[in-house]
Order: C-alpha cells, then structure tokens, then sequence
C-alpha cells in the first residue's frame, strides 16, 4: 500500500528525516513510535503533503504511485487521512457541513455526483453513533470549543465517513481520557479491514493495548533504528527510549 | 469649468425646476453655501486620510436627470427580492419610476420625498425632521442637502409592523455617460413600531455613474429598525453613503452594509443615541477584488446612559483592492453603564490588497464597558492544510475559511432569502460551489 523508501525532509532548513525505509501493506496496523523530536509528527505531515516540509531525497508510492507531485487534497481523494494531533478550530462551518464539502470533493476529484443527501445522511448517523457522537456535536462549529475528547472523535468520525485507505493516527491519544481513548480505539478498530491500513503515531505504549499493532518501529533522529512486534512496544514502555539513543 | 463650480451654478436653475415654496428652500440655499465653503473633502481632511475623492470629482456629471426611462421588469427583476412580497420604491436614473414602485399610504407611508416635501400634510413632518440630525459642517452632505428632492420618504406610525419589507433602489441605465446623483431619504419609525428596510444601487452598464446619498432615520422610543445596505455594483459605479440615525429611549436599529463591488464606496454611518437602554448593531462583510475601493466610517454617539452599541466588520480582500475602516465611538460623560464594542477583522487574500484600520475612542464617563479590536492577517495556513488533507481543493478550502469568516456578521440578517442571496453571492464572488446548502 505505502512503500517509503529512503525519505529525507526538512522544514525551514532544518533536517528532519534522515532516510526513512517503511513498507505498509492492506490490512496492517504499523505502529510508530519515539522520543519527542525524533520526527514522528514531520513524517505524517509528509506524507500528508504538508506545504512546509520539503523532502528532498527518497521517494513515497501509494499503491506504486508516486506522492511527490501531488498536493495534499489530491493525496486524501487517492486514500491518504491524516488524524491530527491538534485539530484546527473552524468557526462558522459545522461539522457536517464539513464532512459534506470533504466527502463530496472527493467524489468530484474522481468522476462522481453528490452523494444523495438521504445516504449522506443515513452515513452519518451510522459512523456518529459507532464513535458515540451526538448529533448535536454534528451541528457545532468544527472543533471550535470541543474538548480534547471531543476533537479526537471527530477525527476519528472523519476517517470513517472518508474511507480512507492509509490512515495515519498522530499522537490520537494524547488529552484523551481513559474512556475516550477506549471509544477511539474502538471505533478504529472498526474500521479495519484486509483492504485499508493505519500507521499509529505515539510516544506512549498505551494506546497500543487497545489498537493492536502488527509491527512496531521506533523513530530516532529522523530514522527507523528499530523495528519489531508489538512487545517492542511494551519493552520501550519498560525500558524508556535512553537504550534506544544509545543504540543510535 | 470645474465640477465643484458647476454644481454652485446650476443651482439655480434646479430650484427652478421644482416648486420654489416647497418649505426646504431656505436649508438648501444655506447647505449651498456650506457646500462653497467647504468644497469636496481632500486628503487633507483626517476624515478622508486613506480615500481620495480627487479622481472623482475631477471629472464632468449630468446633474438633471432626463425624463424617466423605461426599464422591463424582466431585466432587473434580480435586484428585488422577489421571492417575498415587498413595497418598493424605486428610481431610474434618479427619477420615480411608478412601474416598478409598490408603494403605500394604507396605515403606514411608504412613498416620496418630493411628495412629502410637496403636500401640505406633510408639513409638519419635514419641519420637526428634515435635515435635523445631519452633520451641518460636512460638505457632501450639505450638498446631497441643496440638491434636495426625491428618494423615499417611510413614516411608520405608532405601534405599526410592517408587515414588508421595504426595498429602495435606484437604478442607473447608462443613457448618460456620467451621472452625479443625490437621493434622499427621510425614515421616521414613530414609537413601538417596526420596520426592516433595503437599500441598493444599481447601475445597469458600465458608465461613470456617482451618487452621493444622504439618508436620515429616526427611531422613536421602543422602535425597531432592520436596515440592510446592499453594494454590489458594477465597477464604475461610486457611493458616497451618509446616513444619520437618531435612537430615542429603548429603541433597536440594526444596519447591515454588504460591501461586494463598486468602484469606490464610502460609507458615513452615525449613529446618535439620545435615549437611555438603546441597542444599536452596525454590522459589515466587504469582499473586494481588482481596483475596488471600501471606506467605512462609522460613528456611534454614547449621549445617554445605559446603551449598548456592537460593531463588526469584518473585510476579505484581494488583486489591488483597498478598505478602510474607521470607527469612532463617543461616550458622552453622562453615558454612565455604556457597552461599546468594535471589531474590525480583515483578510488580505494576497500581497496586492491593502487595509487601513483605525479604532478611534473618545470615553468622558468613567463607568462603561468599552472594548475594540482589529486584525489584518492572511488566511490561516495550519487551517488551510487540515481542510485540504480532508480532500477540499485549495480553492474551495479558502473559500469555506473566508465564509466563515464573514459567517457571523450574516448570522444577525434577519431576512431569510437576503440571507440566502449574500451567501450565493459571496460564494460567486469566491468563484466556487461550497458543496452545501448555504
């Protein structure tokens, strides 16, 4: 599905990713772990296309096709979502409305009418309600005043409605409570399948007991120095990352 | 011969052409000679500091309208808010047009100024209101003021609804290359009575068309007022917009200014409040692009305590275009318990556009709630990025931001299909399709 090979980026003119090999096939569940600063969040906003990082070696294929060229609207209709960390607050644009505009630019980008109002809105209920999400949130300015709780579902609402193949779940679980952290999670376990896939940003083992990994790398400097199962996870948890750096 | 020479001159003969007992004479001469005095506001003026009139009145106008031109229905019916049933009074080329007029005298008055300055019965009304609240030492209004004769005249009597909205329009066809038009208008929304009110102007083709309005509203103890100015001319087209609102005890007047397009447009609105508990709501969306130029020039007059008065303007521009934003709020010091707020937020779509933001704040009373903000920045790129990694192409998600932005000065419009209609035309003048139901 997603095939990094030998990634290098940098932001303002400062290095970031110093070569960054990753292979995420259908139905896996990669977890990426680190140290603060390691490069976790600069990696999906890469991947992503965000404007401001500029990669300068290495190469990115989403099912073979070359990421490079595209921006960031054309990554998410070609599959690419992005959960941010810190969602941004939109005032004045309600969350379906949203989600309607999102949904129906995709459609457009590839060929196809509006989605009938009546599915739309059968579809909203039914991703709503698998995320626990009134349908008064739905009416609310997008993020705009909601808890962190409340920001994350949404996120998570987003990915659902979308479809995407490749999510990518940054630091989903930081000023998640344990209960919301547990409706997240299982709303994205949901949402697995044989035919999409998720890479899960984290620096805390935590939120890989409720979404379980099929691999587990861990970013230092800006690369992969180890890769593993899901008990690396549980020894990064036990240990700390200072064996990592030494190792590095 | 100069523009401003020949406005002195043919004053004359305009006053020949109407009824010379008419009981304004006597104010027109004396705005006249202001008006010598005075001459057009230069940059010099503080009050004209960011906007000049220079290439404007450098040129010739036709100040005598022809005889009424004709237009169908058809052609303009776009303008009206058709969908709802509305009286209308409504000018071509500075002339009543009956045809496309619906107005009234059945329990309310919707009709002329030159009617109202003409009949005897209205004398009473003219002496106690015309050209009471208007600033005697500006000299374009004292120039919209010797010029004085037609625009719509709207007496709401005591405890009267109206049940319509009421649309003044003034159309231009073009038939003179350049035209140099003067309406006035004369609003008295008598005690515990309502109205909401549109105004626009609209020039047909492309011609050097200028009007220089004056406008005059009283609102009496626990009158409410809804008025909503639509600019969205065509690029030759200037206005010159003064408008006065006096606010007695209790009374509610709200003025939306829809600034989509013109070529240069300026807006003195003041407000006057003279009773205790008034609310007063001067809200504006400027959208501009090309060579367009928005100047507002706001005045709200703490003269009474306990007032609440709310500013917010809110301005996206783009390509050349200019605004201006000037809001002077006066608390009077005994205007005890005031709350005065002003916001002026603007969007600079690229490095073309320009903005000029100035909060000026005069407080004599020492208990008031008092408060003022401007903003001039680009649009949030962080915010940018998440809607596009959402699908929405750049130029819908600038688009959506820019809406909403300008979304809660449309939140308060208080006419459905208005609402509806600004929103579809902020979305052409975006050159998108949002994807929803505005």
């Amino acid at each position: 599905m997603l095939t990094i090979e030998n990634l290098h980026a940098q932001v303002e003119g400062k290095q970031i990713l110093n070569g960054i090999d990753l292979d995420v096939k259908a139905g896996e569940v990669h977890a990426i772990m680190g140290p603060n600063g390691s490069g976790k969040s600069t990696l999906s906003s890469v991947i992503a296309g965000h404007q401001d990082y500029e990669v300068n070696q290495g190469t990115m294929l989403l099912e073979g096709e070359d990421l490079a060229e595209l921006a960031p609207e054309e990554r998410a209709h070609k599959g690419i979502f992005l959960s941010f960390q810190y969602p941004i607050e939109i005032p004045g644009v309600s969350v379906t409305n949203f989600i309607k505009t999102a949904i129906n630019a995709s459609r457009k980008a590839k060929g196809l009418e509006d989605m009938a109002a009546n599915v739309m809105l059968k579809k909203i209920r039914e991703k709503s309600s698998l995320l626990e999400i009134d349908s008064r949130f739905l009416s609310r300015s997008l993020n705009e005043g909601f808890s962190g709780g409340e920001k994350k579902r949404n996120e998570i609402f987003q990915m659902a409605m979308l479809e995407p193949k490749l999510s990518i779940l940054d630091e989903t679980d930081s000023g998640l409570d344990i209960d919301a952290l547990k409706i997240v999670a299982n709303g994205v376990n949901k949402l697995r399948s044989s035919e999409n896939a998720i890479i899960v940003i984290t620096h805390y083992q935590r939120l890989l007991e409720y979404i379980v990994p099929d691999f587990v790398h861990v970013l230092f400097d800006g690369k992969i120095v180890k890769s593993g199962t899901k008990d690396l996870a549980i020894e990064l948890e036990e240990k700390g990352y200072d064996w990592i750096k030494e190792m590095a | 011969m100069e523009f401003k020479e020949k406005l002195l001159a043919s004053h004359l003969a305009f006053e020949e052409r109407i009824d010379f007992s008419d009981p304004v004479h006597q104010t027109r001469l004396e705005s006249l000679k202001t008006f010598e005095e005075k001459g057009f506001p230069s940059r010099k003026d503080e009050a004209w500091k960011y906007t000049s009139l220079n290439a404007v009145v450098r040129q010739d106008y036709a100040l005598f309208p022809k005889k009424e031109s004709t237009i169908q229905l058809k052609k303009v019916k776009k303008y009206f808010l058709y969908e709802i049933d509305t009286y209308k009074v409504v000018f071509i080329d500075g002339v009543y047009s009956p045809f496309l007029s619906d107005t009234t005298h059945d329990g309310l008055d919707v009709c002329l100024m030159s009617a109202a300055l003409s009949k005897a019965k209205y004398r009473k009304l003219i002496d106690t209101y015309f050209n009471k609240i208007t600033d005697k030492d500006d000299s374009l209004t004292a120039l919209n003021t010797s010029y004085t004769q037609e625009g719509a005249y709207v007496y709401i009597p005591k405890s009267v609804v109206a049940e319509k909205p009421i649309e003044i329009i003034h159309f231009s066809t073009g038939k003179e290359k350049a035209l140099w038009l003067q309406p006035r208008n004369l609003i008295v929304i008598d005690q515990n009575a309502q109205v909401q009110i549109l105004e626009r102007h609209q020039s047909l083709k492309d011609h050097n068309v200028v009007t220089n309005s004056v406008t005059e509203i009283y609102a009496h103890q626990d009158a409410f007022v809804d008025y909503y100015k639509i600019q969205n001319d065509l690029n030759t087209a200037s206005l010159i917009d003064n408008t006065y609102i006096s606010q007695e005890k209790n009374s509610n007047v709200r003025v939306h200014t829809f600034s989509l397009g013109g070529k240069l447009i300026r807006n003195n609105l003041n407000f006057y409040l003279k009773g205790q508990h008034c609310h007063s709501t001067l809200k504006g969306v400027t959208l501009l692009e090309a060579q367009q130029h928005v100047d507002h020039y706001t005045l709200v007059d703490h003269a009474s305590p306990n007032c609440e008065s709310h500013q917010d303007y809110k301005g996206v521009f783009s390509e050349g275009s200019k605004g201006v934003f000037n809001g002077k709020i006066h608390v009077d010091q005994t205007a005890q318990k005031t709350n005065a707020f002003q916001q002026n937020n603007n969007i600079l779509l690229d490095d073309k556009a320009t903005v000029n933001t100035k909060p000026q704040l005069e407080i004599f009373a020492d208990d008031v709630k008092c408060s003022h903000g401007c903003t001039v920045g680009q649009l949030d790129e962080d915010a940018l990025f998440y809607l596009r990694s959402r699908g929405i192409p750049k130029k819908e998600a600038k688009a959506l931001m820019t809406y909403a932005f300008a979304n809660n000065v449309l939140e308060s419009v208080d006419l459905p299909i208005l609402k509806k209609r600004i929103n579809k035309l902020i979305a052409k003048k975006l050159g998108v399709n949002l994807g929803f139901d505005l």
